[in-house]
């Protein structure tokens, strides 16, 4: 059953005066508890894909539909709330509000959702537990490692049970004994709670851990290879 | 959650709050301080002003105020000491006065006097001169041909107490009237003007020599407590009116007989909230300017905030929850210091001796005790609160109109 649908996605950007086709037309499907990989090169277009599938860009050109939800007929409040309730998202980067703790970051999304309180503090231990940082619930950001605070990201993303969760180079900035936890720990969460996982990588090791790999390049899909 | 993000978000860079806040607590005392400086001034001002033979309300003869003759007097007392009984609440207090102008003179000086004469059981209670004997003995009822006067007026006569008085005016039958009275007590005003220009006699006395039998010039009332406002002056005013029924008398409030105390005062008020807004500009300059430091170095933040789900409204309130903490307790501070500070001089007041030549004259006391008011208080901590919020509203919507995409690329 299909999550995510995209046909002929067409995004271009303004650079100065120069105009960058980061997507030509890009058709994907993916389905429920999929775990695939957007491979390319940098400036390939993956993260323009995962930014249109994840509702933050509006394509050019072309239709998106996630969990049923055509974003043409959605206005932007829409789109937030579709990005609330629907998305799960790991950013490379800047994922975590710094003054908030480690379970407090959890559960602000549920915040947002209206969530009542206890039920969103047993929840935010509850994943908190499963990313493997049981007892560090009260850590600021800064009191985390780089790999403790992806994996707060990650919970953070799917506490809500999301339909999809989108990672941005989720281990770009990881080690690569830290990024190889981490994707595991995600690629656990898509095995046992049934996540729907899209990242994008540059990372071979990220990629062998994928059940499909599509790779990018000059906004188009030159290869999607599903795996074993 | 909403609070504790707020919060925490203020308090991310310490220096810089401190620096707004102490903006925010140094304005806020100012507006505190120089508003009790200002009412206690015009407190003072009409309690002087009052208590210098005005009181709250003033009945008289409906031309004597234009004409403050002997003949422009009131009969039929009575009358009116009904009416006074009847409307005036507990508390309140009158005395009948006979007031002319006259001539005092002895063997070398002779100047022009206002002649009072008074009820003087009842005058102590009612005017300044019951408390501002500072030689001799007050007047007392039944006494003959005996006279108070000013320190001033003393001075300025090279007189001294137990010598002799010559007053002349004007009688009822347009003839002149003089007789001579022994000085037994001298008092001081806060003015000097006032010390030269009254000298007091029983009102019997003043009567007699007046040949004005039982008319008097005016009754002069007190409230039981001060209205700066003058509203319940103008209340008791009102029900004397109806009460009296007799166009020949007029019943006048305290603001209608010193206009120009009542037109200082509401200049005072005017400054006091120009001064309010001259205040709040400077700090709404420097709250846009920190909190909008603040927006921009959390612009990726934003951008991860809108892109997990956040309304744009929810983001504009969480930066107004950020100010309003922020002004919150720079208003509590403010005030705090404000009250401490007016505590601190309350005691004491401030001497304004060296300036008081000048302003005697409109009954600005010599020493100063400034006076919170809880209105001034509330309208200084809401002006803060209310404008302060308001500028905050361009950085917060700013804040709400990032775009994830373009704030998460931000360095």
């Amino acid at each position: 059953m299909a999550i995510v649908e995209t046909k002929n996605i067409k995004k271009t950007y303004k650079q100065g005066k120069v105009i960058v086709e980061a997507l030509c037309g890009i058709d994907l499907i993916v389905d429920k508890a999929a775990f695939v990989a957007l491979a390319g090169p940098s400036g390939s277009g993956k993260t323009t894909m995962l930014n249109i599938i994840g509702g933050l860009d509006l394509p050019d050109s072309g239709s998106v539909i996630v969990d049923n939800n055509c974003f043409a007929d959605m206005n932007q409040a829409d789109l937030a709330s579709l990005r609330l309730h629907k998305i799960g998202f790991v950013f490379q980067a800047f994922n975590l509000i710094p003054v908030l703790s480690a379970i407090e970051n959890v559960e602000y999304v549920m915040l947002l959702q209206g969530v009542p309180k206890i039920e969103r503090c047993d929840r935010a231990k509850g994943i908190l537990d499963d990313v493997g940082l049981k007892g560090k619930y009260d850590r600021r950001p800064a009191e985390l490692s780089g790999g403790q605070q992806q994996r707060v990201a990650v919970a953070r993303a799917i506490v809500s049970n999301p339909a999809i969760v989108l990672a941005d180079e989720p281990t770009a900035n990881l080690d690569s004994k830290t990024g190889e936890d981490l994707v595991l720990m995600m690629k656990k969460m898509n095995t046992e709670k049934k996540v729907t996982f899209i990242f994008s990588t540059h990372d071979k090791m990220v990629m062998d851990y994928a059940t499909r790999l599509v790779t990018i390049k000059d906004g188009l899909i030159v290869n999607d290879e599903i795996k074993a | 959650m909403y609070i504790i993000l707020a919060w925490r978000n203020i308090w991310r860079n310490p220096r810089r709050t401190i620096v707004i806040l102490m903006a925010v607590i140094i304005g806020v005392w100012s507006m505190i301080f120089l508003g009790a400086l200002m009412r206690g001034m015009e407190t003072q001002m009409v309690k002087n002003s009052i208590s210098t033979l005005t009181g709250s309300i003033q009945i008289h003869n409906q031309n004597y105020r234009n004409d403050p003759v002997v003949e422009n007097s009131m009969d039929n007392i009575d009358k009116l000491d009904k009416a006074l009984s009847k409307t005036q609440d507990p508390g309140t207090l009158w005395a009948k006065r006979v007031r002319v102008n006259a001539i005092a003179s002895n063997a070398r000086h002779a100047t022009g006097v206002t002649l009072v004469g008074i009820e003087p059981e009842k005058e102590v209670k009612i005017s300044f001169i019951g408390n501002t004997m500072i030689s001799g003995r007050f007047l007392l009822p039944g006494d003959k041909n005996k006279i108070i006067v000013g320190k001033a007026f003393l001075k300025k006569f090279n007189t001294k107490i137990g010598n002799k008085l010559i007053l002349m005016s004007q009688d009822t039958q347009k003839e002149i009237a003089s007789k001579a009275f022994r000085i037994v007590g001298i008092f001081s005003a806060e003015s000097e003007a006032v010390e030269k220009q009254f000298v007091f006699v029983p009102i019997s006395q003043a009567a007699k020599m007046l040949k004005m039998g039982d008319s008097i010039s005016e009754i002069s009332i007190i409230l039981p407590r001060l209205d700066i406002t003058g509203k319940k002056e103008t209340q008791a005013a009102k029900k004397l009116i109806t009460a009296i029924g007799d166009d020949t008398f007029v019943v006048e409030t305290w603001q209608q007989l010193l206009p120009m105390i009542k037109a200082y005062l509401e200049m005072s008020e005017f400054f006091l909230y120009i001064w309010y807004f001259v205040v709040f500009v400077a700090m709404g300059f420097g709250i846009v300017n920190t909190t909008l430091m603040a927006i921009f170095e959390r612009m990726r933040e934003f951008g991860l905030m809108k892109a997990l789900g956040m309304r744009p409204f929810q983001i504009i309130k969480g930066v107004v929850t950020e100010t309003f903490f922020l002004l919150v307790l720079g208003i509590l501070t403010g005030i705090i210091l404000g009250f401490l500070s007016v505590v601190a001089i309350a005691k004491n007041g401030i001497d304004l001796s060296a300036l008081a030549a000048g302003t005697q004259m409109w009954g600005i006391p010599r020493i100063l005790y400034p006076e919170i008011w809880a209105r001034d208080v509330v309208v200084a901590g809401l002006v803060v609160l209310l404008l302060g919020i308001l500028v905050s509203l361009y950085p917060a919507f700013k804040a709400a109109g990032v775009t994830p995409t373009t704030a998460m690329r931000k360095n």
